[in-house]
């Protein structure tokens, strides 16, 4: 570990970037129809949480993976209800949404396992290593690529899937048409919030895959606000990448890039504090050159005219 | 009979919009439904088109009841609606936004292909032709209202609703919409156009339904009927002519003098030496091709632009280089240009935006005196006749004109000396139209000073004393209210000499 660049680099950039590039996913999907969706970051951490609080119930990861799914997903139809239904405004739920999680997590924390700060278990088994055949024997390739969990890989499907939906399919289409015009959809016999519940149920799941592989994949435990800001990140990836799968693919690259980096940096002689600085300094960069107001539309401070 | 409706009622709360209505329409059929804003058109088209639900009454096509719960339900029955702020996706193409709601599919895929054809065959069988491919952003406002109306014939429709169809379009565009409804009926195809437009209406509809306060005042055979009848159904009463008192001209109150605001780098100025006097007692129209200066000029001299040469004097008082807030301090009202954008706030009450500029004269040591601004608020509403719910209505609820009418009344109870009307009257109905025309000229009488810039000639030479006409930033021609015709005005507007 004494050199700032090599292969493993990359190969730990696909691990950090699979929990925002799947966030992100279920941010552009709300981007679609219209809704700008500040909750990742929370239910990014409560699904970190329930993956972890499901492994332990159930002593199994596909079981644990799933009680966050229903978990996230609950959390995620209070969301649209409140936004969608209510017509209250989304930074607000959502920001709301995220100082639920956050105390939310915290105190089932202590409620269910009695500790504070961190649950850790030494017999808890986390998502298993994928070692793909063939391409593991390839040199520098198989390093990188194989040897991860199936999220990353799912992460990486997803994306490719997702592409395909909104850009090829006559259900990607009028979705997309929600988000563009919404009168204009309703006016057409769309069933508008049909496809924005559905877009924020599906945000939440894939915020819940998120959480599950911070907590399960990179690590098998689960500390406070171990998301660390990434929800947030992940938004900035959905802007940057203009809400299409591919182009917030190649943003999260970006920041996951980063993360790994600054994760390297640890080991050289630097204070972490700065090396932890890193990822949000670089979307602080990414901000700037950030010229899509459309998320000021939804914040209420453009005319939506 | 195509379509019947039959004793429509709707009531909002204790606001009835519509009251027992009969509408019908035959096969092919040009029937157009007209009156002032607020009467009621667009209630009865939203409920024949399922947006809303009728409180009483029933609608009947070929015969059988219908009853339409939601826009899908009528599409399904064949009706279809152009709306008057179109419903297009402007990043999406031409054939994306004809086929959506029922797209050619290959499996779960769009095929876009075979959507394009589609549009092309349709836009080839009735006779408006499109690029299926281009982006709707990128086409004209008259090629949007085309797309429109495929939209709604690739939906089956046999009756299209057109909501205020010629507000946005140019005289050219206006023209050839006219040609093709005319076209698009012999095929069969029928038409409810919802209009304020008599000219248009009588040019182009068999029919005509005038609507006034909910109820139906008439249905009257196009040939057999008049302007002057259509309007008087409309308004309820002969309408007035207005008299111009002959009037001496005062004091000078506004003095503009040598004006320049410059453009661009390299692009000629915006104003260019523009020196005039608007004076008690007399109303001055300013007339121009718009995009020639008046904007400008507006903003030049209510203080929202800064002039780069030239003075501007009010009441005799400089106020060049001075705030917005100064102007007005030093005695200027302003109507202004775009109702929306400039003169209220969409999202707030009547009573606020009627507030708006008043805040002084309604308070005391920063408190508001709430029963004195309801009063003064009730009377503004009575004396305009404004049409709204109730005083804490939104003003975005209310119909553009009687909004217009809400901005003239509390501007002209500012009564300053001197006064900008903006195109006052612009997408206003003929009773609005009244109203803030017997505003100016009362404020005239009052040896108030109006600076009145209009894009419709007749309502510059209906009420100015004095016209100059704008070319290119310049005054290109100044005609006193007698000697002034229509065709001089235009061929100075085009920059033609004077005479």
């Amino acid at each position: 570990m004494d050199t700032l660049l090599d292969w493993s680099l990359l190969s730990s950039t696909l691990r950090t970037v699979a929990p925002l590039l799947l966030a992100a996913l279920g941010g552009a999907l709300c981007a679609r129809v219209g809704i700008f969706n500040v909750a990742l970051e929370g239910m990014m951490l409560t699904g970190a949480f329930t993956a972890i609080l499901g492994n332990y119930l159930f002593g199994n990861v596909l079981l644990a993976i799933l009680f966050a799914c229903v978990c996230v997903g609950v959390l995620a139809l209070l969301f649209g209800y409140l936004s969608i239904q209510l017509q209250a405004n989304a930074i607000v739920v959502g920001t709301a949404m995220n100082f639920l999680a956050t105390g939310l997590t915290a105190f089932s924390l202590f409620a269910i396992f009695g500790v504070k700060g961190q649950y850790y278990d030494q017999t808890m088994k986390g998502l298993p290593k994928w070692d793909i055949p063939l391409i593991k024997d390839i040199p520098v390739v198989g390093d990188v690529l194989s040897g991860h969990t199936p999220l990353v890989y799912l992460a990486f499907v997803l994306a490719a899937g997702l592409q395909y939906l909104m850009f090829r399919t006559v259900m990607g289409f009028r979705l997309m048409a929600v988000g563009e015009n919404i009168t204009a959809a309703k006016s057409l016999g769309i069933r508008v919030r049909r496809y924005q519940y559905g877009a924020v149920l599906a945000s939440g799941i894939l915020c819940a895959l998120a959480g599950a592989q911070l907590s399960l994949g990179q690590v098998t435990l689960f500390a406070e606000n171990m998301t660390a800001g990434r929800g947030f990140i992940a938004l900035v990836a959905t802007m940057l990448g203009q809400s299409s799968p591919l182009g917030v693919t190649a943003s999260s690259l970006l920041f996951g890039f980063m993360d790994a980096i600054s994760i390297r940096l640890q080991g050289f002689s630097l204070p972490t504090h700065f090396t932890m600085m890193l990822p949000y300094v670089i979307t602080i960069v990414v901000m700037l050159f950030f010229k899509d107001k459309s998320y000021l539309r939804q914040s209420g401070r453009m005319d939506s005219k | 009979m195509l379509l019947q409706m039959k004793g429509i009622t709707k009531r909002y709360g204790s606001l009835t919009a519509n009251s027992g209505v009969d509408f019908s329409l035959e096969a092919g059929e040009v029937h157009a439904l007209v009156g002032e804003n607020g009467a009621g058109k667009s209630t009865l088209m939203r409920i024949l088109y399922g947006e809303e639900q009728p409180s009483e009454g029933r609608i009947y096509m070929n015969g059988t009841e219908q009853s339409f719960s939601s826009p899908s339900d009528a599409i399904a029955a064949g009706i279809g609606m152009v709306h008057q702020h179109f419903m297009l996706f402007p990043s999406f193409t031409v054939a994306e936004n004809i086929v959506i709601g029922r797209e050619p599919k290959a499996g779960v895929t769009f095929d876009r292909k075979a959507a394009a054809e589609q549009v092309k065959a349709l836009s080839e069988k009735y006779g408006m032709p499109v690029d299926p491919w281009a982006k709707v952003a990128e086409c004209p406002v008259g090629v949007q209202q085309r797309i429109e109306i495929l939209k709604v014939l690739n939906q089956g429709a046999k009756i299209v609703i057109m909501d205020e169809p010629t507000g946005a379009l140019t005289p050219l565009e206006v023209e050839w919409l006219l040609k093709a409804i005319k076209r698009l009926s012999e095929q069969g195809i029928s038409f409810i156009l919802i209009s304020h437009k008599l000219h248009e209406v009588l040019d182009s509809s068999e029919r005509i339904t005038v609507l006034r306060d909910g109820r139906v005042t008439g249905t009257v055979r196009a040939k057999d009927t008049d302007a002057l009848q259509l309007s008087s159904l409309m308004v309820g009463r002969e309408l007035v002519k207005l008299e111009k008192k002959h009037m001496v001209p005062g004091q000078p109150i506004l003095d503009v003098q040598q004006v320049t605001v410059r453009g661009g780098k390299g692009a000629k100025p915006l104003l260019d030496q523009v020196s005039f006097q608007v004076r008690a007692g007399e109303i001055v129209g300013v007339a121009g091709v718009s995009g020639n200066g008046q904007s400008e000029l507006l903003q030049a001299v209510t203080g929202l632009r800064r002039i780069d040469v030239g003075k501007v004097a009010l009441s005799g008082q400089d106020v060049t280089g001075r705030s917005p807030f100064q102007f007005r301090e030093a005695g200027l009202a302003h109507i202004p240009e775009d109702r929306y954008m400039w003169g209220s706030a969409k999202e707030e009450s009547v009573t606020d935006n009627g507030l708006m500029g008043h805040l002084r004269s309604f308070s005391k040591g920063g408190i508001l005196r709430k029963s004195q601004i309801r009063q003064t608020m009730a009377d503004w509403v009575r004396s305009f006749n404004i049409k709204t719910g109730s005083l804490d209505t939104k003003a975005g609820h209310l119909s553009g004109g009687n909004m217009q009418k809400l901005i003239v009344a509390r501007e002209m109870a500012h009564g300053t000396p001197f006064v900008i009307a903006a195109e006052p009257t612009r997408g206003v109905d003929i009773g609005a139209m009244e109203t803030i025309h017997e505003a100016l000229l009362k404020r005239r009488e009052e040896q108030g000073a109006i600076l009145l810039v209009s894009s419709e000639l007749t309502e510059i030479l209906k009420l100015s004393d004095r016209i100059l006409v704008l070319f290119e930033g310049r005054i290109a021609g100044e005609l006193t209210a007698e000697e002034a015709t229509e065709e001089q005005i235009s061929i100075l507007m085009a920059g033609g000499e004077q005479r």
